[in-house]
């Protein structure tokens, strides 16, 4: 397996919460990544931002890894949650603060502040 | 630009879902390009939304990896 594909399981096996989206998180892209980002951010989750515009290999190498052909994708404990659909009909039941308790425990809200990870850069 | 008629997509979705109790495509924009999918289907029932997903974009396999959808929408349900 080469190094980018590595380093994006690694993302996603180890981040609470991975957002792969086009565009970053002050500069969102795309309507349904900015539409994922918000579910999430009013959930109160800790979300691990990447951008996948920077290098067409990020998004075929995150499709091998999540075997789900769009962006944006997210990933809670290692899960596939889903697109950008998924994730607001789970966040308007209430399911998605389920998921991230289940997941990440109680105290989610307060681990960790936003952040993006650059994946090309070793 | 190439695109991808509505009909194209609802004729996949009907091979894919033959039992769909609703069944629609809307294009959003008119571009052919900016779809939404709403489906009912017995297939769905007792699937996670992720699963359920899954499925349509399986119907939508060839569309979806040629790069002419640039945007999907999905509203799946099992039968109520």
């Amino acid at each position: 397996m080469n190094e980018l594909h590595e380093r994006i399981k690694g993302i996603v096996e180890n981040e609470p919460v991975a957002l792969f989206m086009k565009g970053t998180p002050e500069f969102v892209m795309c309507g349904n990544s900015d539409r994922a980002l918000r579910a999430l951010r009013d959930a109160g989750a800790p979300v691990t931002a990447v951008n996948i515009l920077p290098d067409p290999r990020i998004r075929q190498e995150l499709s091998a890894v999540s075997g789900w052909p769009t962006i944006p994708q997210v990933f809670i404990g290692g899960e596939l949650v889903g697109g950008a659909d998924i994730v607001e009909e789970l966040a308007a039941s209430g399911e998605l603060e389920q998921k991230l308790e289940e997941k990440l425990g109680p105290e989610y809200r307060s681990s960790r502040a936003e952040r993006v990870d650059d994946v090309l850069t070793v | 630009m190439e695109t991808v008629a509505r009909e194209t997509l609802e004729d996949l979705l009907r091979q894919a879902f033959p039992d769909a109790s609703e069944l629609s495509v809307v294009d959003r924009t008119g571009g052919g390009d900016h779809f939404q999918v709403t489906l009912t289907s017995s297939r769905f029932e007792g699937l996670s939304l992720v699963e359920q997903h899954r499925l349509v974009y399986d119907a939508l396999a060839e569309p979806l990896g040629n790069g002419t959808i640039h945007e999907l929408r999905i509203k799946t349900k099992g039968r109520e």
